[in-house]
């Protein structure tokens, strides 16, 4: 009989990183292949599965961070010390660092948009080699919603970092304003090659895109990533179906040229 | 090798079957109907022949063997994980051809499509299908514009016409009992019909803009998202993973998977209080797409069937057939002016 493809295995939560009184990093014990972009069934006690993008890999672990939303367990935040998850996976595409190495690169995140490509920025961001040029604009609706500040204080070292609130006083360290105002201002070498990631909630990403789009960027060089409810990240349940693409299976990465076709 | 048997010859025959299998058919559950004093017709294990309903449309389909609509998949504590058991018999399904059609469906969304599911294998490869021959279509079946009133790849079929009851059957370890058993022995082509009262007409192509036309508005208001077209389908087989735990700080219980319908609202919801498709016409269009365009585009095949159920249970007479008749001239419209 063949392994079933539904049943979890167990992580130790090695270690918790509080971002935000609702937002933790959970490093879970996890050897094997995984990338960026790509997300594990987390089983939360009281709660359920939910499906959660890899926000660091490393040797022997993997981050998860979680956010604690509605009826989501406050056990698993209250009473992680020594404890374990049952974890599946990792799904999906992730993303494919090859796609933009030795190009100027741009990244757009939201929120918890940042968490699937924290990954990308931390490898680009210790490798300059592999790249002409790197921004991050990462946008949060306030101080208090953002999300690794730690690596935001080592990124801002390594790229021209944009970190930007919807809502705030003016300070030094971040910008106040949405992230699609930094785009047109944005100063390229070479747009007709330069690449693009765009990881957010539907309407930032929509209205990024155009905004990069109408920058001079071309479509087949931006990458997009959705968040749908997965319920099982096997092709099955079709929670996280858009036309004829699973997000599970097929995505959670997309060319913009195939995502800007799927409409809900 | 084909048959023609009496009636108490097929009452022998049953009682051996059921030595080897559990039989599940249509069956007739009396005063259960949609409304007072009716009879609802739909699947259950029956134990003679005389219970199985030939001359009604089920109204649920077969798929609430494969998937049912509540399963257990395991049990787990803090650190132990118990599969549910698995069925030791095997299992007679009777259905008909455009529910044999939905089977292979079922089996590209369950076996083919990334990894095989454990435990709609299990079950899959405990049954055994019996096609039931269609004499004359019903009201609301259109399964010859779908390509599914013929079929072959059953392990036996029935027919009961007048009395008798015409098998062919394609398992050599019965040839001898239904040989011996037989009223003569004769070539049995199962029944299939050829023509029926509902047509439909698909669209050859679905222009980029019919997503977002107006023409799925006429359902946000009619629609009143209760469904149970998709419950009755034998096709849809989406569901939502649901733990029911045993114990108050949620480590030891056990999970599940329930029907989920798209039309249904929470189904779209993602964490965080986002979510996709709020008016009913958009999951109209979510799901008449994904029955004749978006599962073919990944299998070569539409994913309807034709067998009318959808139009059958709808509180609000919202009819499938009628709203594929009239987006396929929609999108011809959408074309000449694209
Ligand atoms: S969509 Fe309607 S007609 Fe088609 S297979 Fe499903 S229930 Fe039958
Ligand atoms: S059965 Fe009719 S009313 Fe109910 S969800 Fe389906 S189309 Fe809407
Ligand atoms: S998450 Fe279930 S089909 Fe994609």
């Amino acid at each position: 009989m063949n392994e079933n493809v539904y049943v979890p295995f167990l992580s130790k939560i090695l270690n918790v990183i509080p971002h935000t009184p609702i937002e933790y990093t959970f490093r879970m014990q996890y050897q094997g292949e995984v990338k960026p972009g790509q997300f594990f069934e987390v089983s939360m006690p009281k709660y359920g599965e939910a499906p959660i993008s890899v926000s660091g890999i490393g040797d022997g672990f993997i981050d998860l961070t979680i956010r604690q939303v509605g009826k989501v367990t406050n056990e698993i935040f209250e009473h992680y010390e020594g404890n374990s998850l049952y974890l599946r996976g990792p799904y999906g595409n992730g993303f494919d660092v090859a796609d933009y190495e030795g190009n100027e690169i741009v990244i757009v995140a939201g929120g918890t948009g940042v968490s699937p490509v924290r990954g990308v920025i931390s490898y680009l961001g210790e490798h300059p080699q592999r790249h002409k040029g790197l921004t991050l604009i990462a946008g949060f609706k306030s101080d208090d919603d953002i999300l690794f500040r730690d690596d935001f204080e080592k990124w801002m070292t390594q790229m021209n970092v944009i970190l930007t609130v919807d809502k705030g006083e003016p300070s030094q360290h971040r910008h106040v304003g949405l992230v699609t105002a930094f785009i047109p201002q944005l100063d390229m070498k070479c747009i007709s090659t330069a690449k693009a990631i765009v990881v957010g909630p539907p309407a930032m990403m929509r209205f990024a895109t155009a905004a990069l789009i109408e920058r001079g960027f071309q479509e087949e060089n931006i990458w997009i990533s959705h968040e749908r409810k997965m319920c099982c990240g096997l092709g099955k349940c079709g929670h996280c179906r858009i036309n004829d693409k699973y997000v599970c299976l097929d995505g959670p990465v997309f060319p913009y040229t195939v995502g800007k076709n799927l409409i809900d | 090798m084909g048959y023609c048997f009496t009636k108490d010859a097929m009452e022998a025959i049953w009682s051996e079957w059921e030595k080897c299998y559990d039989i599940y058919t249509p069956k007739c559950y009396h005063g259960k109907g949609r409304f007072s004093d009716t009879d609802c017709i739909r699947y259950g294990q029956v134990h003679s022949i005389d219970e199985v309903v030939f001359d009604k449309k089920a109204e649920y389909s077969p798929k609430e063997f494969l998937l049912q609509n509540a399963e257990t998949l395991f049990y787990f504590t803090e650190n132990h994980i118990q599969e549910s058991e698995k069925r030791q018999k095997e299992a007679l399904i009777f259905l008909r051809s455009c529910d044999l059609h939905a089977i292979k469906r079922l089996d590209a969304i369950y076996l083919q499509q990334g990894a095989a599911d454990n435990y709609y294998k299990r079950l899959r490869e405990k049954a055994k299908f019996v096609l039931m021959g269609c004499q004359k279509a019903f009201d609301t079946c259109f399964c010859t514009d779908m390509g599914t009133n013929q079929s072959q790849d059953y392990d036996m079929s029935i027919d009961y016409v007048d009395g008798l009851y015409f098998m062919d059957c394609k398992m050599a370890q019965w040839d001898e009992l239904l040989n011996g058993a037989a009223k003569s022995i004769q070539t049995v082509i199962p029944t299939y019909v050829t023509e029926t009262i509902t047509h439909i007409t698909l669209p050859k192509h679905i222009p980029q803009s019919m997503l977002q036309s107006d023409f799925w508005r006429q359902y946000d208001g009619r629609c009143i998202a209760c469904g149970r077209c998709n419950f009755v389908c034998p096709t849809c087989s989406c569901f939502t993973m649901q733990d029911m735990y045993y114990t108050d700080n949620g480590k030891a219980g056990e999970r599940r998977r329930v029907w989920a319908s798209c039309m249904v609202d929470g189904y779209a919801d993602v964490a965080g209080g986002g979510t996709y498709r709020k008016k009913n016409g958009e999951r109209m269009r979510y799901k008449v797409l994904h029955k004749i365009w978006d599962f073919q585009k990944r299998t070569g095949y539409p994913m309807c069937v034709g067998c009318g159920r959808c139009d059958d249970i709808c509180p609000e007479y919202i009819s499938f057939s009628h709203c594929i008749n009239e987006l396929e001239k929609a999108c011809k419209e959408a074309e000449v002016n694209e």
